[in-house]
């Protein structure tokens, strides 16, 4: 069970129409763990998670997801996994309680209600839990949509680009989540940009340039690949971001500044 | 499986029935065109059309229900194009749902949001004078052709919804639908069109359908009307629906 990979992905091609997006890509993700799949714009990450989660056909190559293979048993991966895309797919018309309501009750799942308002409070979401979603911020929306994947606890997690647009304390609070997942045995992968977000989050790299994987490893194997580091003597300054969260007195700066 | 494709409907069904709810707007719009018309024509034209004997919102009214219709499925796509373009719609197709039943959802939400815009104008209707002896089976069939001929237009507004790029794109489809009922005999009566308008009036689905109900709540016989307006309706619905199906299953990969 431990050796067998959750995600494992051989020789991946997709093009639409004359534009390659993947030129054949190998991947094999650990099951539990969280892995990041860094790349530009237009590298072909959301390509490869689509085809992951089943929306969209690969050209050749195989993919395969909680052991099932994406192009022969979707129905099965769709049971296996959850996603959560690059924007927000929230019903912006219902509340934020209905929303979560709507995805258990979808999965068939008993006391869909009970299952709702414990996602709320653990989402900081239980007042606005009445509103309608149109209402949310930014914020609130991507932490919506994130409970609203975690519902029947799928063991495979895609996340494509979670904090892009987000506020710095949305961000600190989408990473906790996706550590306590990851620590819970959800197996997490997801796509940035953020080289940060990749270095703070990910237990393996995979660097997708060009639709190819040009590099993949741990972070500390990802560095040997550069010259030895040189010792400097640099005064340390606080980031920018270090600053901001110290001044809006966000609890989470602390053990943010800790981890670094 | 069966099971799972009726609670997965349901579910989504009511989800979407909920967004009416939320803005009735959408049930009112649709409904103030077609009631403007009949303002409009029986009250400012009507004294000047010659329909014969009948009272002319009588005459006027079959005609009427189908716009109400064709400007209702406007909503349809455009509630489509929403979950397309927003993303949940791609949230449904990665979780573990009947792959038919975002669809339904939005057929059965377009049927109820019509038949509902159709009670409304036929109560104003009511008020300006429409009388009818129809019978209960004489009203059941004017209902079981509606019907047919919502879901044949909520059919063909899928397509729209599935495949529009802009919100301008997903509303535009649905204007020639509301004036194909100008060039038949929805308004006035064919006899007097020049002869080609005429040959294009007697030979679109509209004639047949409006003449059809017509004479229903005439309590006249239907004669051959009927079974044309019924070829109609359920050729557009299985043509409409199987393009549909197509543009569905090549979107959904």
């Amino acid at each position: 069970m431990t050796t067998k990979p959750a995600i494992e992905i051989v020789g991946l091609t997709k093009s639409f129409g004359d534009h390659v997006v993947l030129r054949g890509v190998d991947l094999r993700v650990r099951p539990g763990s969280i892995f990041a799949l860094l790349g530009s714009n237009g590298a072909g990450k959301t390509t490869a998670v689509r085809i992951l989660s089943t929306l969209l056909k690969a050209d050749g190559g195989t993919a395969t997801v909680n052991g099932y293979d994406v192009a022969t048993e979707p129905e099965r991966v769709r049971e296996s996994i959850s996603l959560t895309g690059q924007f927000a797919a929230v019903d912006e018309i219902l509340t934020g309680r209905e929303n979560l309501v709507l995805v258990a009750e979808l999965r068939r799942l008993e006391d869909a209600r009970g299952i709702a308002d414990a996602l709320l409070a653990r989402f900081a979401l239980t007042e606005a839990a009445g509103q309608r979603v149109a209402t949310y911020s930014g914020g609130m929306r991507r932490r919506l949509d994130i409970a609203m994947s975690l519902i029947g606890n799928p063991p495979v997690l895609f996340l494509d680009e979670p904090t892009t647009g987000l506020d710095p304390q949305s961000r600190i609070e989408v990473w906790k989540t996706v550590r306590q997942l990851a620590g819970q045995g959800t197996t997490v992968l997801l796509t940035t940009q953020y080289l940060d977000e990749a270095e703070q989050l990910a237990d393996r790299i995979a660097v997708l340039h060009e639709g190819r994987i040009i590099a993949d490893g741990s972070l500390a194997e990802l560095k040997r690949l550069l010259p030895p580091a040189e010792v400097e003597y640099v005064e340390k300054q606080p980031t920018l971001e270090d600053i901001f969260l110290a001044i809006v007195g966000h609890d989470g700066a602390a053990d943010q500044g800790a981890q670094r | 499986m069966t099971s799972y494709v009726l609670h997965d409907t349901d579910v989504l069904l009511r989800r979407s029935l909920r967004h009416i709810l939320r803005s009735p707007d959408t049930i009112i719009t649709t409904a103030i065109t077609p009631i403007a018309m009949l303002l409009l024509f029986v009250y400012v034209f009507g004294g000047a059309i010659d329909v014969g004997s009948d009272s002319y919102v009588n005459y006027l009214l079959p005609g009427i229900l189908l716009i109400t219709v064709a400007s209702g499925i406007a909503y349809t796509a455009f509630r489509l194009f929403t979950d397309v373009s927003g993303g949940i719609f791609e949230r449904f197709q990665s979780m573990p749902i009947t792959r038919s039943a975002f669809l339904w959802g939005h057929v059965l939400t377009s049927v109820v949001a019509n038949l509902t815009s159709l009670v409304l104008v036929v109560l104003v209707a009511l008020a300006m004078g429409f009388r009818t002896g129809a019978g209960v089976l004489a009203w059941l069939a004017v209902l079981g052709i509606m019907l047919l001929f919502t879901l044949a237009l909520t059919w063909l507004a899928v397509i729209p919804g599935l495949t529009a790029t802009s919100v301008d794109g997903v509303s535009g489809f649905s204007y020639p639908l509301i004036f194909l009922p100008f060039v038949s005999s929805a308004f006035v009566p064919t006899e007097g069109m020049p002869a080609p308008v005429r040959w294009f009036a007697e030979h679109q689905p509209v004639t047949p359908i409006v003449n059809t109900i017509r004479s229903l709540f005439a309590e006249q016989p239907v004669g051959s009307d009927g079974w044309i307006a019924l070829a109609w309706c359920v050729g557009l619905l299985v043509v409409a629906y199987a393009l549909a199906m197509r543009t569905y299953r090549s979107k959904i990969a």
